[in-house]
């Protein structure tokens, strides 16, 4: 195992993240709700910088009570998913899930805050 | 504290494209495609800014005046696309989707070479094919005597303004289909000039490829040995495709529609048989189409055999024989994708073509995630394939005993 220094806690914003390529790796790490999430930044579609792209809210469509559809609309919970910039696979920011399709996913690392610093660890 | 790691940038619609395509260029040197041929047979780079220049190479001079007053306010006078129809970044997910806006400082070339050779190195290629990317939708124009001013002008833009900076650029002409002398003087008036390797016509069009008024233009391109390239774009404005709400659907079916009703006429009216030569390639409509079809036609040859008199062997033999650039290469099902490299004899037919910049471009790096693919396939798809259709010299360094084209 291997601890890999990202940033300063007060670094990343909440809502934020920071993509660094250290010990051979690049890794995005994002902060939501005080919590870290670390992905690895290779897409699992064409190994695309999943971590550098956009970061969209959830797009829902809504059907009424007759299943009738009310269109296409950002989902209320403001959560946001990360999006590879080269071909557009969306993923969970939490989970690392592509969002259509929860088999495809980020390879994730473990995240943890020492003494005002964020690390990923990077196993052995 | 430990040193500060190195920090990479977030891609929005300005970033240079050597850092969007960063991990294209490690997956590069991960394969070693240095030592690969990799000709790219289908790339857009944009053309959008150079499009007053174009205009000033208008050739009908009532036309040309008339651009100066549109191109003063406008890009894209006289052209017949919808540009509120256009959802290729996916609601901003996939920044360069719309087109590379990024800065380019050297003017000593157009921009368009600028953002080539910076894909071709990104990418690892030795070189490019260049696609009249504003044109894709020009088939439709409702004047017949646009769509030949306006190709004149673009074919002569890429000829004799953007081939001449770089010989790693190449380039397929434009025909203005729509009018066959007119196809036939285009063919006349490029074949043979640098980097010109092939002629293209757009397949978002309603006309007949079997049409008597065809036949000169296709013993033409026969005769001197250059490929025929039948490019799909969309097409959201025919009855069909109106009933699609969403650009997934429209992309996803009008892209294949448009091939897969050229290359039907293609074959059922015997073009491989009159024509046995002619090198007929179909660009940027995916693999998935091509075994659907090859089944379909040949159940139904069987059966109607009387309808399509001139073949004299099974619709999907013929098509064996025609070239298919792959992307965007269909690989959800590794299983079908296998059976499809068999069921079109990949290893001759196939040619990469990244489609950069768009939205579902492919890299090089796809061919090594096929389990199935041998390393002589893989490397007559990245290019030797392309350079026997194209008819392009293989550099010396890539003429080792063992990395031969299959013929
Ligand atoms: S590489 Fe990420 S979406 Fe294709």
């Amino acid at each position: 195992m291997k601890e890999l220094f990202v940033a300063a806690e007060n670094e990343i914003a909440d809502g934020g993240r920071k993509v660094v390529a250290t010990g051979g790796v690049e890794i995005g790490v994002f902060r939501s709700d005080g919590n870290y999430y670390a992905w690895r930044n290779e897409c699992p579609h064409q190994g695309g910088p999943v971590c550098q792209g956009v970061m969209t809210r959830k797009v829902e469509e809504r059907l009424d009570g007759e299943r009738k559809s009310s269109g296409i609309h950002y989902a209320a919970d403001g959560h946001r998913n990360i999006v590879c910039p080269w071909h557009g696979y969306e993923f969970d920011m939490k989970t690392g899930r592509h969002v259509g399709h929860a088999a495809t996913r980020l390879r994730g690392y473990q995240v943890k805050v020492r003494d005002g610093a964020v690390y990923v660890v990077l196993p052995a | 504290m430990t040193e500060d790691p190195k920090i990479l940038p977030l891609i929005n619609d300005r970033t240079d494209s050597r850092d969007i395509l960063a991990r294209a260029s490690s997956q590069a040197a991960k394969h070693g495609l240095d030592d690969y041929f990799i000709v790219d047979v289908d790339s857009h780079i944009g053309d959008g800014a150079a499009w007053p220049e174009i205009l000033k190479l208008l050739e009908n001079d009532v036309l040309r005046d008339d651009s100066i007053f549109y191109s003063a306010a406008a890009r894209g006078a006289f052209l017949n696309d919808t540009p509120g129809l256009q959802w290729q970044s996916v609601g901003g997910r996939v920044p360069h989707g719309a087109g590379l806006k990024e800065p380019v400082d050297d003017k000593s070339a157009p921009r368009e070479v600028t953002l080539s050779r910076r894909a071709i190195d990104a990418l690892g290629l030795d070189c490019q094919v260049f696609f009249p990317n504003a044109l894709l939708f020009l088939g439709m124009h409702p004047v017949r005597e646009i769509e030949v001013e306006l190709s004149t002008a673009y074919n002569r833009w890429i000829v004799e303004r953007v081939l001449p900076h770089e010989p790693r650029m190449k380039a397929m002409v434009y025909l203005p289909f729509n009018t066959p002398e007119a196809a036939e003087r285009t063919v006349k008036r490029f074949l043979g000039k640098p980097g010109v390797v092939g002629f293209v016509v757009t397949s978002t069009r309603y006309q007949p490829v079997h049409a008597n008024e065809y036949m000169r233009l296709y013993a033409m391109l026969e005769e001197a040995g250059v490929p025929l390239a039948f490019h799909a774009h969309h097409n959201w404005q025919n009855e069909y495709t109106k009933q699609l709400n969403r650009f997934i659907s429209m992309h996803a079916i009008s892209f294949v529609l448009s091939n897969l009703v050229h290359l039907t006429n293609w074959v059922i009216n015997g073009l491989p048989e009159r024509f046995p030569k002619l090198k007929v390639i179909w660009i940027e409509s995916g693999l998935a189409w091509v075994p659907f079809i090859m089944q379909r036609l040949d159940h139904e040859f069987l059966m109607r055999t009387s309808e399509a008199p001139l073949l004299k062997r099974l619709p999907s033999q013929y098509m064996r024989e025609m070239f298919f650039t792959m992307q965007p290469m269909e690989a959800t099902n590794l299983k079908l994708l296998e059976g499809t490299f068999e069921a079109i004899n990949a290893e001759t037919q196939l040619l990469y073509a990244s489609d950069w910049p768009h939205w579902d471009f492919d890299v090089p790096a796809r061919l090594f995630d096929l389990p199935f693919l041998n390393e002589r396939s893989r490397r007559n798809i990245l290019g030797y394939n392309a350079a026997r259709v194209f008819n392009l010299d293989v550099p010396a360094k890539y003429r080792k005993p063992e990395q031969v084209a299959a013929e």
